[in-house]
This record gives structure tokens, C-alpha cells and sequence, in this order.
């Protein structure tokens, strides 16, 4: 199993291909549909507001080379600070519409998520150099385990599921299933698995 | 006569059913692993799943962060109030988000603003059925979003899979309803079924099927057959564990069926993912509950 701690180069996700297994460390940041609306609308549709600076400054530091976490955990707060209870994975085929423009944008290496996504995104990996890590859909509990510090969160106002949370992990393990040379592990299955779907229905009458 | 408060057992069995996963499914997603080759990402699938089940367990923290959609099954002896009853749980469900086991999930249907609570207009969702039995029975199922996303609903004749009006139409759309789930409602899954019905019927029966025993066997002949014939063709389809490809797409198919109009012949699935969480308890008196 491949070791990969972001920041990370282009030159590492190079090195991925569809199919591993890997096990992710550093910081990575949820985002579902409010998150990834957001930053789209506010700072690359347009100019950040002046009072938004500070903050699209902050979220550029750390997407840079960095990991997008499709994921609305499960979070308890202890005083000041945060403590994750659960959190695996949320749809990603959700955020295809706002995933391209992201990568290219903040320069993003890795989204996290499962279900896989769509042609835009494979397209935005293979040429910006980032790749999809398929997490283990319901796995909270354990995924949980392996954030080791919830170091910041955005935009908390949009609810818990919904705000940017910022994770230190440590050891996840994700399959890569979109790589960063063109090739879609899931397109590939379900092709795969139509093959199988139309000979089982040759079978008229059943 | 009075309806006792029972809010402390509901709130331990939301408790129960989102951090302990029933030992039968549990024993199937193990049994599963061991037909995958080692070290696949199937395999290794399987295993973090296996991990997480007994974590949560030992730690009592949700299995899925997505605790679901509360659905509540409630049979009530005849005398009980079912308002008095709904308002418990949803002081019981309120409360349990409060203590972070279940995620706040109630969002508006409009605005998208969280309730905060899982309170909200239909949540939790609750289906009455007085009873003649002198207890009240109350099995709960929390549904996560992305395998409810993955139900399907068919009109047969459906032209496109060349399904009639006959099981063997019904087999042609389920394994159609596998495939296009693929590994999306957190594969491996189970398909509970209704032949029949309207369509709102059809998807509450889908539901209700999902709380039957894993490995029952169904008391229909012909449906028993059908249900051991689509769960090992759609295990064929290689579609596997969250869509890595594999020997195990599906845990269990159960189907169910309402009469229905001679003009309309649905076929209604609900998916169930992985982590499919259901218990029930039996409150007999107080301090008197069995759960299950
Ligand atoms: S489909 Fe099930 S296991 Fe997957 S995220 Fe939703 S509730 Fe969790």
C-alpha cells in the first residue's frame, strides 16, 4: 500500500493508478453542495469580496496541492474545540458540476469521496494532475478514528454537515479510482457489469 | 388508559440501531470478504467495513455518519394514543441528536436550513398499526440518503428491459435496478421489493420488506425463488463492494407484494446499503423492554 501525505506534488499523483489502494495523512478539508457552491460563486465567478480576502487567502493555502474531503460529519464540540464522531464519505457525483473549475482554481490534488464522478472531473485530473480516492461509503466510525485533529472549520453557519471542516488524518486508507492518466475505475466496472447486465437479459422469458 | 412514557428506551434504541449493526449482517459482510481474492480492493472494502462495525459497536458512535432517515414501525395495543406517542419520539429523536448519535439530518424542503434536531415537517417518519397484542412493538430503520437515492420505481410493461407483466418482468427490472445503483448506495446492499400497489404503497411495502431477517425464507414459493435467483444474478454482474468490481454486489433481495389495480403493475425497490440499520424493542411494562 502506497504512502501519501499532502501537500503533495503533481510528480506523486503522477505515480497513481486506477485500482491502488493508499493511505492518505495531512490536512484535508470537507465540502459538500453549500461548500462547493460557495467557493465557486464567491471567488471564482468573481473577484473575492473585499471582506472574503482574508478568508479565500486562508482556503487557498491549504487547497493548494492539498485534499478536498466529500464528507458532512457527525461533529461534538468539547469547549473551543471539535471532535470527530463520524464521518465517512457523501456522494460525489454531486459536486461533478463544481469539481473541474475547483482543481483548477485552488490547484486541489485530491478529492476524497465515493461513488466516483464524471467525465469533467477525469478530464480536470488528467490535466491538471489530481486524482479521485474512492473512501469506504459508511465507514464513519472508523474514518473518524483516523482524524487524528479537527484544526479549524468555515463557514460553520451552514450547518454541520454542510461547513468546511479542517482534518488532520492520519493512515486512510481509499482506492484511487480516478487517475490522474485519463483512466475511471467505475466507468470501467459498469461497463463491465452492462456486458454481464445485457447476456443475463438475453435470456427473454427469464 | 393513560399512555406510559417510554422516551428513555426510544432514545436507547436509536441508540442501539445507529452504533450496533444486527449480527447477521454483520456475519454476511465477513462471509462476503472471504469469497473476494485478498488484498483487493473489494477484500479490503469488506474489511474496513468489518472494522467500523465493530468500532462503532465498542465505542457506541454511529455506524454511517448519515444516520438516515428515522423510520419508525410502531405497533400499539389498542388504548395506546398515538399523538401521546409521536410526540415521545420526537422528544426521544431530539434528544438523541443532542447527544451527537444521531447526525442533525432534517433539512427544510425549500430553504435547505437544518432543524437542527431531526425534527421537522414528516420527520421522523412514523407508521402506525394498532395491534391485539398487549405490548407495543417498535422497530426502527435508519435510511442513509445515498442508498434512498438509488430506489427505483417501474411501470411494467417496461418496453426498454422488454419486461412484462409477470416475475419474470419483475426479475428483468431488478437486475436492471442493481445495475444502475452500481457500487453508489454503498454496495453490498438489499433490495427490498413490492409487486403491486400504487406507487406511494409501493415504496412504504419496499420499506417493510427491508425488515424481515436476512436469511428468512420467504413464504411465497414463486418470490422465495425469485428473490435466490436475483440475488446470485446481480452478484454475477461483478459490480462488487462500493463498485470496486467483485464477487459480492448484493447481501439479500426481499420481496413483498400488495394487490394492485388490474390497470397498474409497479415494481417499487428500496435499496439498502451496507449499513443497514435496524433493532426493535418490546415494551411490556415499565422497566419491562426486550429489545431485538
Ligand atoms: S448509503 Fe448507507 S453506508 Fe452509505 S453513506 Fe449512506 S447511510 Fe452510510
Amino acid at each position: 500500500m502506497r504512502e501519501l501525505t499532502l501537500p503533495i506534488s503533481e510528480a506523486d499523483i503522477r505515480a497513481l493508478h486506477a485500482g491502488e489502494i493508499v493511505s492518505l495523512s495531512g490536512v484535508v478539508v470537507t465540502a459538500r453542495d453549500m461548500a462547493h457552491k460557495y467557493l465557486v460563486e464567491h471567488f471564482i465567478h468573481r473577484e473575492p469580496a473585499s471582506d472574503e480576502r482574508a478568508l479565500y487567502e486562508e482556503i487557498r493555502a491549504l487547497l493548494r496541492n492539498g485534499g478536498i474531503y466529500h464528507c458532512g460529519p457527525v461533529m461534538k464540540r468539547h469547549g473551543e474545540t471539535w471532535q470527530m464522531v463520524a464521518g465517512g464519505p457523501t456522494t460525489s457525483s454531486r459536486e461533478e458540476e463544481y469539481a473541474d473549475s475547483i482543481i483548477e482554481h485552488f490547484g486541489v490534488r485530491v478529492i476524497i469521496g465515493k461513488g466516483g464522478m464524471g467525465g469533467r472531473t477525469k478530464s480536470a485530473c488528467l490535466k491538471h494532475g489530481a486524482v479521485y480516492l474512492h473512501a469506504v461509503g459508511g465507514a464513519a466510525a472508523l474514518i473518524a478514528q483516523s482524524v487524528k485533529e479537527v484544526t479549524g472549520v468555515w463557514k460553520l453557519e451552514f450547518g454541520m454537515p454542510e461547513a468546511m471542516w479542517q482534518l488532520r488524518i492520519s493512515g486512510l486508507r481509499l482506492v484511487v479510482t480516478i487517475d490522474a492518466h485519463g483512466r475511471n475505475w467505475h466507468e470501467e466496472i459498469a461497463n463491465a457489469s452492462e456486458q454481464v447486465l445485457q447476456s443475463l437479459l438475453a435470456e427473454l422469458g427469464g | 388508559m393513560n399512555t406510559p412514557v417510554i422516551v428513555a428506551d426510544l432514545i436507547e434504541l436509536i441508540k442501539r440501531t445507529a452504533t450496533d449493526l444486527p449480527g447477521p449482517i454483520e456475519a454476511a459482510v465477513i462471509q462476503a470478504r472471504k469469497r473476494e481474492a485478498q488484498g483487493s480492493p473489494a477484500w479490503d472494502a469488506l474489511r474496513v467495513i468489518e472494522e467500523n462495525i465493530t468500532l462503532a459497536r465498542q465505542k457506541a458512535t454511529p455506524i454511517c455518519q448519515d444516520t438516515g432517515t428515522l423510520n419508525f414501525f410502531i405497533d400499539y395495543p389498542t388504548g395506546w394514543s398515538t399523538l401521546a406517542l409521536s410526540e415521545q419520539v420526537r422528544t426521544a429523536t431530539a434528544e438523541a441528536t443532542r447527544l451527537s448519535i444521531l447526525r442533525p439530518n432534517a433539512v427544510d424542503g425549500i430553504t435547505g436550513e437544518n432543524s437542527g434536531d431531526n425534527l421537522g415537517e414528516g420527520q421522523p417518519n412514523i407508521y402506525w398499526q394498532e395491534w391485539t397484542k398487549p405490548y407495543l412493538r417498535v422497530r426502527l430503520l435508519l435510511k442513509g440518503g445515498g442508498c434512498e437515492n438509488m430506489g427505483r420505481q417501474y411501470a411494467l410493461p417496461d418496453a426498454r428491459l422488454q419486461a412484462k407483466r409477470d416475475l419474470a418482468g419483475v426479475r428483468r427490472v431488478l437486475l436492471d435496478a442493481v445495475h444502475q445503483a452500481q457500487g453508489q448506495g454503498c454496495a453490498p446492499g438489499v433490495l427490498g421489493v413490492c409487486i403491486g400497489g400504487d406507487r406511494s404503497q409501493g415504496y412504504v411495502e419496499a420499506k417493510r420488506q427491508l425488515l424481515r431477517p436476512l436469511h428468512d425464507a420467504n413464504a411465497d414459493p414463486a418470490l422465495a425463488a425469485l428473490e435466490d435467483r436475483v440475488l446470485r444474478e446481480a452478484n454475477s454482474l461483478g459490480i462488487g463492494p462500493m463498485g470496486f468490481g467483485g464477487k459480492t454486489t448484493l447481501l439479500g433481495v426481499k420481496i413483498g407484494a400488495l394487490h394492485r389495480l388490474p390497470a397498474s403493475y409497479f415494481v417499487t425497490v428500496s435499496y439498502m446499503c451496507w449499513a443497514y440499520r435496524k433493532h426493535e424493542l418490546m415494551w411490556h411494562a415499565e422497566g419491562v423492554v426486550e429489545y431485538a
